[in-house]
């Protein structure tokens, strides 16, 4: 800390008791957290968790009220030009230009870089190709749909050819075909060594993107660790979900006791938090409850979501 | 200064795009208002016993009072809508700060930019002033520069207040309550002399009405250096305190 020189070891991110205050609301509360070089780091939360404010905090456009925080080594407070020089933003809005052609939307962005029109107008290429666009090149921006309107995003982010990229909510409102392109074009980047930070409030976006992450709620961290170490640590190996009669539900009186090591009990279901789901079913049967429906599944950062705050990520 | 002309780039790249939309406009409007105030209403004038105002046709005084008026109401609407839509709408101004580019150069950058637009608008008037007989080309020229800045007066402080806005309900009010009454009021079509005493001081203060004076001075051949240079102080004070107010009101909103 406190050195200007960007040494491999150093963290690309380092935050220490970083906290934003909007008037007297605290919208991020003294978090810590580092982002190592080629790292693949996420912010699970639900809305309102403090994600966001603190991507663009990381993003030099959001002065830090209060802590430290190191982006690529330097102060955003006093370097942010330099800083955002070297990283590609995808904010949670597209912040497209519609009076623009999608090529040229990616040209400007190269301006803003300093980038020599040739120079722009040969990775554009290159950028359109990378993400699947090349045939709309030409065409307004306006018409595209949803997933390729993301796509072009993540390409002018990619202008600058950045050390880090900051991905705001990359997937939110695109259906499950262009969230899966998506992902893997971020794969591909994170093979190619870019590191990226995303915020998100899908668990199955953050198991398939993240090296590691961190669990956000109400402007703080409530955990940290890879996806599977947090489900090993905060969940179950599996989860036997249980629909029952609504009599049902009300009388259980203690005859799923002792079946799990942890049972949560949602508006319209029962979660049993066991090694075994499969066993766990039987012997819900053998003690003569008679489920609507029953599914054993593996446990998702959902589960540790729910352990950790009592609540569910998307509600 | 090169983030500046980068933000003044992304303008003329949109520019390029829709010059056309409003090629129409900007020659139709001087042409009709000349024809119907300048050659209809004037051949009354000319020919009452006054025989036309301050010694010279009425389209000859109208005209510069028209080119001045013209540059405010573009300058106006280049500061209300285009400037909301890139800061709430299309986020335009979000995506140049998430650069190397900042609040402040997004400041300067729309700065030149309303004054090539500026520059764009007047030319055209001159030409088709000059086409009217209205004026001739080195007097038509030198009006230029005095059509720029007295727009320039209005984007500014415009530009500043709109994006303290969320939304674009103010800007009818505006254009009713400042831009429409400035432009009956401030000595375009008849001397400021005219109107009731208590209301001149007021015009004498706005930016057009000291447009107006400079660009006629010059139009008629009258331009006394006093009089023009308290015309220029006061607009010269209008840009100052509207680009000031633009560097406290951009970054607070971009930036939080």
């Amino acid at each position: 800390m406190g050195q200007v020189s960007i040494t491999p070891p150093e963290p690309l991110v380092l935050a220490r008791g970083l906290t934003k205050r909007f008037g007297a609301s605290t919208a991020v509360d003294a978090i810590d957290f580092e982002v190592a070089p080629g790292e693949s780091f996420g912010f699970l939360g639900p809305n309102g968790a403090g994600k966001t404010t603190t991507m663009r905090m990381i993003g030099c456009v959001s002065p830090v009220t209060d802590g430290t925080l190191r982006v690529l080594g330097l102060d955003p407070a006093t370097d942010g030009p330099r800083i955002r020089n070297r990283l590609g933003v995808v904010p949670q809005q597209d912040a497209l230009d519609m009076e623009l052609t999608v090529e040229e939307n990616l040209i400007i962005y190269g301006r803003y870089f300093d980038l020599s029109y040739k120079e722009a107008r040969t990775r554009a290429r290159e950028l359109l190709d990378f993400v699947q666009l090349t045939e709309r090149a030409r065409d307004q921006v306006e018409p595209l749909s949803g997933g390729m309107k993301r796509r072009l995003v993540i390409a002018r982010g990619l202008i600058n050819q950045p050390d880090l990229m900051l991905l705001d909510e990359p997937t939110t409102g695109l259906d499950p075909q262009a969230r899966h392109l998506l992902w893997d074009r971020l794969y591909r980047l994170k093979q190619q060594g870019v590191s990226l930070i995303l915020t998100t409030h899908y668990m199955d976006e953050a198991e398939q993107l993240c090296d590691r992450l961190v669990v956000m709620d109400h402007a703080k961290i409530v955990a940290e660790g890879s996806p599977r170490s947090l489900i090993e640590q905060y969940a179950t190996r599996e989860v036997l979900e249980l629909r029952l009669r609504q009599e049902d539900m009300a009388n259980l009186d203690g005859r799923l006791d002792g079946l799990a090591e942890r049972i949560e009990t949602l508006p319209d279901r029962l979660l049993l938090y066991t090694t075994d789901g499969d066993a766990a079913a039987i012997a819900v049967h053998e003690r003569g409850l008679r489920p609507e429906q029953v599914l054993v599944r593996r446990s998702t950062l959902e589960d540790v979501f729910l352990r950790l705050t009592g609540r569910t990520l998307v509600e | 200064m090169k983030h500046s002309v980068r933000v003044l780039e992304h303008q003329l790249l949109v520019y390029r795009r829709t010059w056309r939309g409003g090629l129409f406009t900007t020659f139709l409007a001087p042409v009709l208002f000349l024809l119907a105030m300048g050659l209809g209403l004037g051949t009354f004038v000319d020919q009452s016993a006054a025989g036309g105002m301050d010694g010279v046709s009425y389209l000859v005084f109208l005209a510069p009072g028209l080119l001045a008026s013209q540059a405010m109401q573009t300058a106006a609407g280049e500061a209300m809508y285009p400037i909301m839509s890139a800061i709430t709408w299309n986020r335009t101004f979000q995506s140049m700060i998430s650069t190397p580019i900042s609040a402040f150069h997004v400041v300067t950058g729309m700065s030149l930019w309303m004054i090539v637009r500026l520059a764009i608008v007047s030319t055209a008037f001159v030409i088709v002033m000059v086409i009217f007989r209205a004026t001739d080309i080195p007097r038509g020229i030198a009006m230029i520069p005095v059509a720029i800045l007295t727009g320039l007066a209005f984007a500014l402080p415009i530009m500043s207040f709109t994006v303290t806005r969320k939304g674009d309900a103010s800007f009818p009010a505006i254009n009713r309550f400042i831009i429409t009454p400035l432009f009956i009021f401030s000595g375009v079509f008849f001397p400021v002399s005219e109107l009731p005493t208590f209301l001149q001081p007021i015009a004498y203060a706005t930016p057009l009405w000291n447009g107006v004076s400079l660009a006629r001075g010059i139009a008629i051949g009258t331009i006394d250096a006093p009089l023009a240079a308290a015309n220029l102080a006061v607009i010269l004070t209008w840009c100052a305190a509207g680009l000031f107010a633009a560097f406290r009101t951009f970054p607070r909103r971009l930036v939080q």
